[in-house]
């Protein structure tokens, strides 16, 4: 299996529940380091805290697990004193934009050239089902058990407001077109992130009348739109529908960039 | 080689000092009264082609100084009260990872935003046991500016030996005052860097399962070694163990890498240790002290505390152990008299405090008068 030779036997089985999403998009993201013939020795991993950021800790690369939310402003720092690696930041929704959503904005304000995974499952998994900046207003969680009645955050929008330069959404559903997505993200110089969906029929799903993994991969099917091909009969019930695709792929400095020409000026 | 004489501000002998102690990597955001410190640097790191951050808060300062060490940069930060707060979380991260780091906290007024351009003794036990579990510390601090230079060099080789985060632990009146300094800048200095692993073709890479002196030798993260590190309590490979007789072995060794070196590394500026009363201080209260004594009080004696931590009870005794009566002058409630009435209490010496809280220094008459007329 491509991305195979980059787990570490010795720390499998993962902690990842049955028809977890986690997998597909740690696959992923293996897959498209191999077809880009990366090498053990010219990646860092750093993670978060959470169900998703447990993910770099299963690869025989460089990895380090940090805190919650800081795993962006620890990547920076390793990127700015490694920028001869490629440094891939494996982060959740809670992790990324709520606890750690200060340092997502200022690391694509700064175009810093990482890339970045969003596991978005929706909730909280590890500490059992809490509702995220991402859950979708109106569904259930252990702590919004009435519905949400706080409105989501849409990454694609915020992150392109903050100025990253390259933004991608996509669900498990769609392997294949994520791994192209993860691929770009990973070729580009400056702040990429991909959000990618995934399941989590333990928690997120069972609240909400998906309880297996393949209720939530259907609704994957019928609910994600691919932004390119949006036409008058997909339009309708959109309200609960997500678009996915590439939302940004801009040309522009980056920090390492300026950073060069900064020191060559002075 | 000779000494410069020169004047300058506290900040910039503690930018010169990290500069000479091989600073490649700091991170910031604004606080008053440290905000020199990283003004300084920024000129200085980036025209060496370092590197310089200014953060968007104190958490992200913390966590990237240590994502930049752990990737085998010296690091360090400098920040005030409210910053050192925000801080803790990082420090222990960095205590249960083993990555050197060093954190200059300027002490300002407190609680909360307190008084920004006041001196301060406040934050004392936050630098001991801000952060949450149990860990060592070592706190480092300095009582003059020419001390500031040399004290930061010695928190980076502190850090670098014991692979923990070091406090350079001062307040604002010893980091925004100017003074004469001789320093000589191009003395060659003696500079720890920590070890590298060996790797043998019979035993597996272990970051966290081979030590020197029950320090971890771990390879920075992009040198190749596969490196593995998280908060979690782990195992000797870094990879997280939840199994109480992994974590119990790795916590106590946290600890006891620092604290069998107590003895080595509570250092201490002694003078007239026959004196009947002696005053035990710190920082900018020393300075105090050391002006009553040198008008011809010769009948007070001073032990200064240059280590706040780890703190050597042994040494405490035999420092004050000609001494009636112990003073500890502090500029807070008394966060070092309850240390060192604790270090004494096997002896039959009375500890008294003076203390005073609110920004404005201990006066010598103020000192005096407590001496000479006792506790108010």
């Amino acid at each position: 299996m491509k991305g195979e030779k980059f787990i570490n036997p010795s720390r499998i089985p993962s902690i990842w529940c049955p028809g977890c999403g986690n997998g597909i998009v740690l696959h992923s993201v293996l897959t498209a380091l191999e077809e880009l013939n990366y090498t053990k020795d010219n990646v860092i991993f750093v993670s978060g805290i959470g169900c998703s950021s447990r993910s770099s800790t299963y690869t025989i690369f460089d990895n380090i697990h940090t805190l919650h939310g800081r795993a962006i402003p620890i990547a920076t720092a390793i990127k700015l004193v490694r920028p001869d690696k490629k440094v891939i930041v494996m982060t959740g929704d809670g992790d990324s934009l709520a606890i750690g959503g200060n340092h997502i904005i200022h690391a694509a304000r700064r175009n810093i050239d990482l890339t970045v995974i969003i596991f978005n499952n929706s909730i909280y998994g590890m500490t059992g089902g809490q509702f995220s900046p991402l859950t979708p207003s109106g569904k259930r969680a252990t702590t919004s058990q009435f519905g949400n009645i706080e409105n989501q955050f849409d990454a694609m929008k915020l992150l392109q407001g903050a100025g990253a330069t390259y933004l991608a959404r996509i669900g498990t559903y769609f392997f294949t077109q994520m791994t192209r997505y993860i691929k770009t993200a990973l070729q580009h110089e400056g702040f990429g992130v991909v959000e990618a969906i995934t399941q989590c029929p333990v928690y997120y799903g069972r609240l909400n009348k998906m309880a297996t993994p393949s209720d939530m991969l259907l609704w994957q099917k019928d609910n994600l739109v691919f932004k390119d091909r949006l036409s008058q009969s997909n339009i309708e019930g959109m309200d609960e529908k997500l678009l996915i695709g590439e939302f940004v792929n801009l040309n522009a400095p980056s920090y390492l960039q300026k950073r060069k020409a900064l020191l060559e000026r002075i | 080689m000779s000494k410069t004489v020169d004047i300058l501000q506290g900040a910039e002998a503690c930018a010169k000092g990290a500069m000479k102690a091989g600073l490649s990597y700091f991170a910031g955001y604004p606080i008053t009264p440290s905000t020199e410190i990283a003004e300084m640097l920024s000129i200085l790191l980036t025209k060496d082609k370092k590197i310089f951050m200014q953060m968007e808060d104190e958490i992200a300062s913390i966590v990237s100084i240590i994502g930049a060490s752990l990737a085998g940069a010296k690091s360090m930060t400098a920040t005030s009260g409210p910053g050192f707060s925000l801080m803790q979380e990082g420090i222990g991260y960095a205590c249960m990872t083993e990555a050197p780091i060093v954190i200059c906290d300027v002490m300002r007024g407190g609680p909360s935003t307190g008084d920004p351009t006041k001196g301060s003794q406040g934050d004392v036990m936050q630098a001991r046991w801000g952060t949450h579990g149990d860990h060592a510390m070592i706190v480092i601090c300095p009582d003059s500016v020419e001390e500031m230079y040399y004290d930061t060099i010695k928190a980076f080789n502190l850090a670098e030996k014991y692979r923990n985060p070091v406090i350079l632990l001062t307040d604002e009146t010893i980091t925004h005052m100017r003074e004469k300094v001789e320093i000589d800048f191009n003395e060659k200095v003696e500079l720890i860097e920590r070890k590298k692993p060996v790797i043998t073709a019979d035993k597996p890479y272990l970051p966290y399962g081979t030590f020197d002196d029950d320090v971890s030798i771990i390879g920075n993260l992009g040198d190749g070694f596969g490196t593995s590190i998280t908060g979690m309590t782990h195992r000797e490979d870094g990879f997280q163990s939840p199994i109480p007789k992994i974590g119990e072995p790795l916590i106590k060794r946290l600890s006891r890498k620092i604290e069998k070196h107590s003895d080595e590394l509570f250092e201490l500026e002694i003078i007239n240790p026959n004196a009947k009363t002696i005053i035990v201080t710190y920082g900018a209260t020393s300075r105090t002290a050391k002006t009553i004594i040198a008008e011809g009080h010769d009948e007070i004696g001073l032990v200064r505390l240059k280590t706040l931590f780890p703190l050597s009870d042994n040494k405490l005794i035999q420092a004050t152990k000609n001494a009636e009566r112990v003073i500890v002058a502090e500029m807070n409630l008394g966060q070092i008299f309850m240390e060192t009435k604790k270090a004494l209490a096997c002896t039959s010496t009375q500890v008294e405090l003076l203390s005073k809280v609110g920004g404005a220094l201990i006066t010598p008459n103020e000192m005096l008068a407590f001496i000479q007329e006792g506790q108010s």
